[in-house]
């Protein structure tokens, strides 16, 4: 059961080539992280899946249909936040929030009014005179409120405070407990480590990883500092071990999955009195896609340490 | 650092970002000027001309109304009366737009705070704003006044009549930033000062409507409310009749009050906050917002419903100078001829309301250009991204803004119509009978007003980002073709390109169907082709 199915999807905008062969898997009833750096064409992905983009080529289905030709029915099964929330400045909060709703097949009053609450929005205000954070929350009311299958969020919380923040991670949970679909791109890795099922990192328009997050550090290296009675040697000689750095009897070292039993065993040898493993957070795994660069020049931005 | 600390350098990057914008005014002012004198000359070119110009204009209600108090048969007074009201409200209309700009737009947009945090004082701002409106207004008066010399006009009345221009465009600089101050909006701003600017002229023409003809019949003295208007105040110099220099100080005196008063409320209320609240709005939306259509009709009213407003009152005024038409024009060949011309016919009352009946056809294009153009603000600004993410089709959202469009096109020019036909109507004692017969003489238009929207359709379909540019262009030609294409004596099928040369003059001809239905088919035509582009391309935000 899959919501959204991208393969090999290709889109150019005169000599730029924003999306060269994206792939995109969203199972139904998951949430699912979409991330990027500013220019992966996350957006660009996005507004080809709602048919508001024409793809150049490669293959799109949403909800089991072609978003280019099928825009309006797919669109009733759909709600949408997006990245630049622009509305109407004489329009109120309040008349914008029942316009999507209305445009979109209905919305469910209770659930506004709760949504309003929640998220602390006045919606008498003109929207000329809402900030970023409350003209999303105008969106976001608005997608919430509203009866759907999917949700697609183009970085929905980044107006938003941390109190706000903490409303929408639960409505969002909500909406996975009542087997919606989510397609939630972001930069706040926190959020996408706290809600999402599965994660997709994209890059220069290429889908460099995709997977669960237990997946995703299966296929790195773990950095591990140990405190030993004799000073450890002939670690880096091991497979798999690299960053190997040697102080008195601390040692720091990375290590990558599947290949951890050996070391361990070599480890034992030299009496070890403190072992810390930091599996790599989110955010790691993240700047290591996209520092590859300053990886390279030796400048791996890994916290250094025991956590 | 004092509160005008950084007053030069905010000056300068004003006349930076408005650099093409003074160009065209510093062109626009002495070219009106230019382009009045040349046709005075040509068409009041003997005493004679001009006496009678001077003695009917005194006479009629509605030239003392739009043109203001005759002032003698001179040649200078003859161009005075006749550029005075364009020179007037382009200098209000510049002054205002450009003082809200640089105050109100830059607290809305969030310019103003990021300056305000730099070394730039409290009084900055306006300051700058004051000084680089009163400096285009003191240039683009000195390049008139030297365009009506070089005209072989006297020297003291014509540096009269442009102190008195830049004087009107100055005094309204200084309502513009009281406006700025009170509303929190820049719309807010300007609207107030627009409104400010069409009071004053109000209580100007009233005051000459109002005035008193002298015993040769050659002048009007106004009476009290033109004391009330710095428009009255400009006519009051009297330029190449009286020259009254100290009428003057009166501009200068209110402009010196006004401008306290804007920094007296500067000084008083927070940045981003206006002495208006701005009105809240309702909680939730009416039952008639709810729809695509109901969305553009939102949207799109509130032009619909100034347009209609100055349709109405210019039909009424131009219906009512038709009775005096005769006498007006009657004794001056080239002014008969001219809007013979311009009208298709000998009939001079039917010629002119025919001609009447052409210029609402541009004008409405003017409108008809701007609705659908909205349809490239509404993806300019990225509203429309939201509104197609819903269960909204490409084809719906644009017939929707089309369609009031289409309304407002049609509505206008029946009321166009209407007006002038209740205009003459009233003067020539048949009411019904000419609200009928112009009514039908405006709706005769709107085949070729459509098929001006439904070539911006296509633009917006195929070219979006250059459809603004091209709509507005394609309207220009046909004014210009329109206006001076008899007059320039181009060929035929060059003025065919424009959808106005195929309509037949009414009421001076009976309506033809023919053209009116092919312009018809051409507009739906063109309509099609325009859609079917914009279901094909890429949404094209900002």
């Amino acid at each position: 059961m899959t919501a959204i199915s991208v393969a090999g999807l290709v889109k150019t905008f005169g000599t730029t080539r924003a999306l060269d062969g994206l792939d995109l898997t969203v199972r139904t009833g998951e949430v699912h992280g979409f991330l990027g750096p500013n220019g992966a064409g996350k957006s660009t992905t996005i507004r080809i899946l709602l048919g508001l983009l024409r793809r150049d080529a490669g293959e799109v289905s949403v909800l089991g249909g072609d978003p280019w030709r099928e825009a309006v029915p797919l669109h009733r099964r759909l709600a949408y936040v997006p990245g630049d929330v622009n509305l109407w400045p004489n329009l109120s909060g309040g008349e914008a929030i029942d316009l999507f709703g209305a445009l979109r097949g209905g919305l469910d009053r209770k659930r506004r009014d709760e949504l309003l609450a929640r998220f602390d929005l006045d919606p008498t205000k003109r929207c000329r005179t809402y900030s970023k954070g409350n003209r999303q929350k105008v969106a976001i009311v608005a997608a919430f409120a509203s009866d759907v299958e999917l949700l697609v969020l183009d970085e929905p919380t980044s107006g938003l405070d941390p109190l706000m923040e903490a409303v929408f991670r639960e409505y969002v949970r909500d909406l996975r407990d009542a087997g919606r679909t989510v397609l939630l791109s972001s930069h706040v890795m926190s959020e996408v480590e706290a809600l999402c099922d599965r994660v997709s990192i994209i890059r220069a328009g290429r889908t460099v990883e995709s997977g669960t997050l237990t997946e995703l550090r299966h296929l790195t290296r773990t950095p591990m500092t140990v405190q030993s009675d004799r000073p450890i040697d002939g670690l880096a000689d091991l497979p798999g071990v690299s960053a190997v750095t040697v102080t008195g009897t601390t040692t720091r070292f990375e290590v990558e999955s599947g290949t951890l039993d050996p070391v361990l065993r070599h480890l034992a040898q030299f009496g070890v009195r403190t072992l810390t493993s930091t599996p790599p957070t989110l955010e790691e795994l993240f700047m290591r896609h996209y520092g590859e660069d300053s990886a390279a020049a030796g400048a791996r931005p890994v916290a250094a340490g025991a956590r | 650092m004092n509160g005008f600390t950084g007053t030069p350098r905010l000056t300068r990057l004003a006349v930076r970002r408005d650099r093409v914008k003074l160009l065209v005014w510093l062109v626009a002012v002495p070219g009106v000027g230019a382009a009045v004198l040349q046709s005075v000359v040509s068409i009041y070119a003997t005493e004679q001309d001009r006496l009678l110009y001077a003695t009917s204009s005194a006479a009629s209600v509605v030239a003392r109304a739009f043109n203001g108090p005759a002032s003698g048969p001179s040649l200078g007074a003859v161009v005075n009366a006749e550029a005075y009201t364009s020179l007037a409200v382009l200098a209000a209309l510049l002054s205002t737009f450009a003082v809200v700009r640089h105050t109100r737009q830059n607290e809305e947009t969030g310019r103003a705070e990021l300056l305000g945090s730099a070394v730039v004082g409290r009084y900055a701002p306006l300051t700058a704003a004051l000084l680089g409106t009163v400096a285009a207004n003191l240039l683009s008066g000195v390049l008139l006044a030297a365009v009506l010399v070089g005209g072989d006009l006297p020297v003291a009345g014509s540096v009269a009549l442009a102190a008195a221009i830049a004087g009107i465009g100055i005094a309204f600089a200084a309502v513009a930033a009281v406006a700025a101050q009170v509303s929190g909006t820049a719309r807010g701003a300007n609207g107030l000062a627009a409104a400010t600017v069409g009071l004053a002229f109000l209580l100007r023409a009233a005051g000459d409507a109002w005035g008193e003809v002298s015993v040769d019949g050659l002048r009007v003295t106004s009476a009290w409310p033109s004391w009330l208007s710095p428009f009255g105040w400009a006519n009051q110099v009297r330029p190449y009749d009286a020259d009254r220099w100290w009428v003057l100080g009166l501009t200068a005196a209110f402009t010196v009050a006004a401008v306290g008063v804007a920094f007296l409320l500067t000084s008083r209320r927070d940045l981003g906050s206006g002495l208006l609240a701005v009105r809240r709005g309702p909680a939730g939306a009416s039952a008639a917002l709810l729809s695509p259509v109901g969305l553009a009709w939102r949207l799109q009213r509130g032009v619909l419903l100034g347009w209609a407003v100055g349709v109405a009152v210019m039909g009424l005024a131009m219906g009512s100078v038709g009775n005096e038409l005769e006498s007006f024009v009657g004794e001056n060949e080239t002014a008969a001829e001219l809007i013979a011309q311009l009208g298709g016919t000998d009939r001079l009352v039917d010629a002119f309301l025919g001609a009447m009946m052409g210029m609402f056809a541009l004008a409405v294009g003017g409108y008809a250009t701007q609705a659908v153009l909205r349809l490239r603000g509404e993806e300019a600004a990225g509203t429309v991204e939201g509104v197609l993410a819903t269960a909204v089709s490409r084809p719906r959202w644009l017939l929707s803004h089309l369609a009031c469009a289409a309304f407002g096109t049609v509505g206008l020019l029946a009321l166009a119509g209407a007006a002038t036909g209740l205009g003459y109507g009233l003067v020539a004692d048949d009411v019904p009978g000419q609200v009928g017969r112009l009514t039908v003489a405006g709706l005769v238009q709107a085949p070729a007003v459509l098929v001006l929207a439904g070539l911006a359709v296509v633009l917006f379909g195929l070219l979006p980002r250059w459809s603004v540019a091209l709509s507005w262009a394609a309207l220009l030609l046909c004014v210009l073709f329109g206006q001076l294409g008899a007059l320039l004596e181009l060929p035929q099928s060059v003025l065919n390109v424009s959808p106005f040369t195929h309509l037949p003059v009414v009421p001076a001809e009976d309506p033809a169907a023919t053209p009116l239905v092919v312009l018809s088919l051409v507009a739906v035509g063109l309509l099609g082709a325009g859609l079917a582009a914009f279901r094909r391309r890429d949404l094209a935000i900002g």
